[in-house]
């Protein structure tokens, strides 16, 4: 038999997970122009773009606008969807063998990393992904409770979850009615007493991970001031040696950014957004019924390790800081597929530049691959993904090349939508999702907002009348 | 972006000699995984060395007897490792500043993975090239 990739015998490729990074994979299997690939992209859920619908904050549309090109990826005529079907449970490893030669595993880094502090189970705790999934209208987290009656709140963290926590609890209703977060989440938010937020970063204001133009949003926001303090501003030694020697004008320019918060007055808005630095929490306090009240900080000094980086250390400084819920964002973790090769250390599929490998043999397994955070990690921006999918797609054709890919025994686009409808006959095409979307775009239109979502995997299937 | 996102890509094996095998042994290994450097341990699996191509060719150029010298004669025995949350920039800054082009990675004292100069490029053009699309489609879809 000839080499799949023909008009006669296309190559079906099947990607779970429907994120950024499967669809500029999808994106650049497409772009083949020898060659005919067919691609089956699967997601547990009806809704189709992962974290840029369930986590890229709402107040951010210009980011979603991102799935204007996806939908561009999804008009191939060789594209298929197939939502609210959930690797593991209604397909496996084994069915997809029987229909795919090749398999792309991009399901994101869906955990996240504890602190293992004492009191992080304390009623008040939570991992921020939890906050910023219920916010967006994610089914799994809808029914998520997060006590919004208390004065003080700490993100700890400094990626951009954490600044997007942080302002998503500062903004006014006015600025929450023109995004998409979820109608529930709004009502919620509306009705927060809450007056200070604190951000909590480990090192200084040289080392923050987040950008630029994140810090001058936190600046303008409508309804809180932004604040640092004077001492925390101002750079240590050696990261004023950092900053001075590397000539790089977007740093410079953001540690001039937090030395201008820090000389602010508060402006009497009614809540206070805090950057700290150099403090690390060491354990959560509560009251006498396991409800957070306060954190105990350590306040850290930077040293430089050998490979040059500027690092925390604890110091022998505490303070404590008054608090009733906290949020964690201090990185993040996929979860193992089953019958998927795990990289524990890394919290990701064992890959080597997204070619699966089996841990015994060191040696790739034929016909597995993976892109996106579930193959590198969390880093990096939406845009990151294209460059990651893009290596592991190159490594997916030369393995075609080789000849070196599965032997399934059903490759045909019939057969595999027939085997799809009898294990889940509610799963949701593409042409459904544009329903959906088309929905909650109106749903939008008329109050005003960018779209109202479907957060009830039942709404979706019943508005689809299933 | 940090030292533990480019491991992640890396599989899980680390590609080391022990310092009593000759160079001839260390430059098919070089070969056969198609690597610059590999990581010199003893047999505790306790990082003593680095051997790079460089260090080979430095030595060939002192004797024509190469092939058949031990790994530890060769080896650069001042090793900088780094750990999985360094800062990708930070370990490109002293990879340049230091003229070194590998850097074996520790974690709670064990060795965990190898950097090259080439990886830390790779990651940060992705990321810049990440970045720019990010910018680029807000501009023109948003």
């Amino acid at each position: 038999m000839t080499q799949p990739g023909t008009e006669s015998n296309p190559l079906r490729v099947a990607i779970i997970g429907s994120g950024p990074a499967a669809f500029y994979a999808a994106d650049h299997l497409f772009k083949q122009n020898n060659l005919v690939i067919e691609v089956d992209m699967y997601d547990r859920l009806p809704t189709p773009f992962g974290l840029v619908r369930g986590g890229v904050a709402p107040d951010h549309q210009k980011i979603k606008s991102v799935t204007k090109v996806f939908d561009g990826i999804a008009s191939n005529p060789r594209f298929r969807f197939f939502g609210n079907v959930e690797y593991g449970v209604h397909v496996t490893l084994d069915d997809l063998k029987d229909h795919y030669h090749q398999i792309l595993y991009a399901t994101g880094a869906q955990t996240d990393r504890r602190m293992g502090i004492p009191g992080e189970d304390l009623k008040g705790s939570h991992p921020a992904t939890e906050f910023v999934a219920w916010y967006n209208g994610h089914p799994d987290f809808r029914n998520c409770q997060f006590d919004l009656s208390v004065e003080s709140v700490a993100v700890v963290g400094v990626g951009n979850v954490a600044i997007d926590v942080a302002r998503m609890l500062c903004l006014t209703p006015e600025e929450l009615a023109e995004t998409d977060t979820a109608d529930y989440a709004q009502a919620a938010l509306k009705n927060s007493r809450i007056k200070e937020v604190y951000v909590l970063g480990r090192r200084g204001p040289a080392q923050a991970a987040f950008t630029n133009p994140e810090i001058k949003e936190i600046g303008e926001l409508a309804g809180a001031d932004a604040f640092v303090r004077p001492e925390e501003a101002q750079l240590d030694e050696l990261s004023r040696a950092e900053v001075d020697s590397s000539k790089d004008r977007t740093l410079v320019k953001k540690v001039e950014m937090l030395q201008e918060l820090a000389r602010r007055q508060p402006t009497g808005k009614a809540r206070q957004l805090t950057i700290r630095f150099l403090v690390s929490p060491v354990e959560l306090i509560g009251d006498e019924s396991g409800r957070l009240v306060k954190m105990r900080l350590v306040k850290n000094a930077l040293y430089k390790t050998d490979a040059g980086t500027l690092s925390p250390k604890a110091t022998d400084h505490f303070e404590e800081l008054p608090v009733g819920l906290v949020f964690r964002s201090v990185g993040y973790r996929g979860v193992p597929l089953p019958g998927v090769p795990f990289n524990d250390r890394w919290g990701v599929i064992l890959n080597e530049k997204g070619r699966v490998i089996d841990p015994n043999t060191q040696q790739p397994i034929v016909g597995q691959y993976t892109s996106g955070w579930i193959k590198r990690g969390p880093s990096g921006v939406v845009g990151t993904n294209k460059p990651d999918s893009v290596e592991t797609v190159m490594c997916m054709l030369e393995d075609l090349q080789k000849g070196s890919i599965l032997n399934p025994a059903k490759p045909s686009w019939s057969d595999a939508e027939q085997w799809v409808k009898q294990r889940q006959p509610r799963y949701v095409s593409y042409a459904d999702w544009q329903k959906l979307d088309q929905i909650e775009l109106e749903r939008g239109k008329a109050q005003g907002s960018p779209r109202v979502k479907f957060t009830r995997v039942e709404d979706m299937l019943a508005a689809l009348g299933r | 972006m940090k030292i533990e996102n480019i491991l992640a890509t890396k599989g899980m094996q680390v590609h080391t000699i022990l310092p009593d095998r000759t160079i001839k042994e260390a430059a098919r290994l070089l070969l056969q995984y198609n690597i610059g450097a590999l990581v010199v341990v003893d047999d505790t699996g306790r990082p003593v060395g680095i051997l790079s191509e460089r260090d080979i060719v430095h030595a060939a150029a002192r004797t024509d007897a190469i092939l058949a010298q031990k790994v530890s004669a060769v080896m650069t025995q001042h090793i900088i490792t780094g750990t999985p949350h360094d800062d990708i920039r930070s370990v490109e800054r002293t990879m340049t500043d230091k003229h070194i082009r590998h850097i074996p990675v520790m974690d709670q004292g064990q060795l965990v993975g190898i950097v090259s100069i080439g990886d830390v490029v790779k990651a940060q053009l992705e990321q810049y090239a990440g970045e720019v699309d990010t910018l680029q489609t807000q501009i023109t879809q948003g």
